[in-house]
């Protein structure tokens, strides 16, 4: 029988490499459990959280916890089915109203997870007579809905409106729907969509846009409506997608329209149409924080202030960061030893950030990758620009 | 530059040796992940710079057919051609 696992050896042999170089494995960091929003046991000791994408501390309410207790106790812990079959319970249909009214939009539809949203949107909106551009950085998410959607993929180099409009020029006589995909923030560098000139350019070529707001959702706009909001051209963006489990701490994912025909894809999905519904307690906590979200506007503006200090403080290092300032901010690193050194440096000093190698990184090189929290303190974010300091001086 | 096979595949050939990191000894036949040592993404971003010179945009199902470099020259020739 042939080893069912072999196509994989390439990938054992690099895992391998990869763990002969690191006292530990970088891929299995347990946070035995969290005592705050800013502050987990790792390995038994109090370590600073800066990887969580807790952007708003809110995984950590009180008055969501509370929520959640007190809807599995009077509803249960699941739905057991569905949207389409016995899944859909009136909290789902509540929290979709809600979300459409934040986003001032007809329609919501709430998927399982963030990656379901982006499965499940994409591949109901596009089929193998029409044309995707998506962004040469987009996430894993929307590279397997453009898989499952079977339409023609066409990559536009990242954050470049001139090469998306040079690409759309090529399709002028393709007959079916064109749609751009793009992120408002992207996961892994935290630089920031130019929406508004994508926006433009899909005026001018007859295509759809739709923005994935999972990390900027709760954290950029007056509101926390994301990108769009801030650059002010959320009316020409035709489909909003973005996740509970970033600025709203919870799990689960979204799509937003104008749209009626949102209505079919609930029809359509197979990503929403097959999988089992959110579980009640989990609605009742996303509601509660979007709550929360509403209410605070100042977190918002805490977080940006806590962005700009440790955006400020890595630079004045010397670190190589982006140029935007977001609450992901990732610091560029030459090689994969030096990444691991250097990320296992951080963590044995008592602070927690994300380290992403190629090739999920976008520019094949590593990232440690930073997202900062509202709930951070200045104190903290001083302790950890001055952690980065210490271990950075070692290479030196 | 033409369009013809030849030019194409020249013209993939020199990009790929425009990196260091590529063995000098590469022709039609090399396979791209293989000999090349490319993962998925290079493959994505090598092909991108490619798409500039011809003008012409290559839908990523068309990739996952691409072994060799002379596959990718008959798919950017076929491409091209039913642009023109």
């Amino acid at each position: 029988m042939n080893n069912i696992f072999a196509k994989h050896e390439a990938l054992q042999k690099a895992y391998k490499n990869l763990i002969t170089l690191s006292p530990r494995d970088p891929f299995h960091v347990v946070i035995e459990r969290p005592l705050s929003a800013t502050v987990g046991i790792i390995e038994g000791r109090e370590t600073l959280l800066f990887g969580t994408n807790n952007y708003l501390g809110l995984s950590q309410s009180q008055k969501a916890a509370q929520a959640a207790i007190e809807t599995a106790q009077t509803m249960g812990v699941g739905t057991t089915g569905s949207r389409i079959a016995n899944g859909t319970f009136g909290l789902h249909q509540t929290l979709e109203k809600k979300l459409a009214a934040f986003f001032r939009r007809k329609h919501c539809m709430i998927f399982s997870t963030g990656y379901q949203a982006n499965l499940g949107t994409i591949s109901a909106l596009v089929n193998k007579d029409d044309v995707l551009l998506l962004d040469a950085d987009s996430h894993a998410s929307i590279y397997d809905g453009a898989k499952l959607s079977g339409a023609q993929v066409i990559r536009f180099r990242h954050n470049d409106p001139a090469d998306l409009e040079k690409r759309l020029a090529r399709l002028k006589n393709h007959t079916g729907a064109k749609l751009i995909i793009a992120e408002g923030i992207y996961s892994m560098t935290g630089n920031i969509a130019p929406l508004k000139e994508f926006v433009d350019i899909k005026k001018r070529h007859g295509a759809y846009l739709m923005a994935d707001e999972a990390h900027s959702f709760g954290v950029l706009g007056e509101h926390g409506r994301g990108v769009a909001e801030l650059q002010n051209c959320e009316d020409d963006i035709d489909f909003i997608v973005g996740t509970f489990s970033k600025s709203l701490g919870t799990v689960g994912g979204y799509c937003i329209s104008d749209n009626d025909g949102i209505n079919l894809m609930r029809l359509a999905s197979r990503p929403y149409m097959f999988t089992a519904s959110l579980p009640p307690e989990i609605i009742a906590a996303t509601l509660a924080a979007l709550e929360d979200l509403e209410a605070h506007p100042e977190l918002r503006v805490k977080l940006q202030k806590n962005a700009a200090q440790l955006h400020a403080g890595l630079q004045d290092i010397g670190l190589n960061t982006g140029s935007h300032i977001s609450p992901v901010i990732a610091v560029t690193l030459d090689n994969i030893a030096q990444a691991l050194t250097f990320w296992n440096a951080l963590l044995e000093s008592g602070l927690y950030v994300n380290l992403s190698l190629p090739p999920a990184t976008p520019d094949e090189r590593p990232l440690l990758r930073c997202s900062v929290m509202a709930a951070h303190s200045p104190q903290e974010i001083d302790k950890a620009i001055s952690i980065f300091k210490s271990v950075y001086n070692m290479f030196k | 530059m033409s369009d013809n096979v030849a030019d194409i595949s020249n013209m993939i050939i020199e990009k790929l040796l425009a990196n260091p990191k590529v063995p000098r000894d590469i022709n039609g036949d090399s396979k791209i992940v293989e000999d090349l040592a490319f993962d998925s993404l290079a493959v994505m971003n090598f092909v991108m710079e490619i798409e500039d010179e011809l003008d012409v945009s290559v839908p990523l199902d068309k990739l996952a057919d691409i072994r060799t470099i002379n596959d990718l020259t008959l798919c950017l020739h076929s491409l091209k051609a039913e642009q023109s």
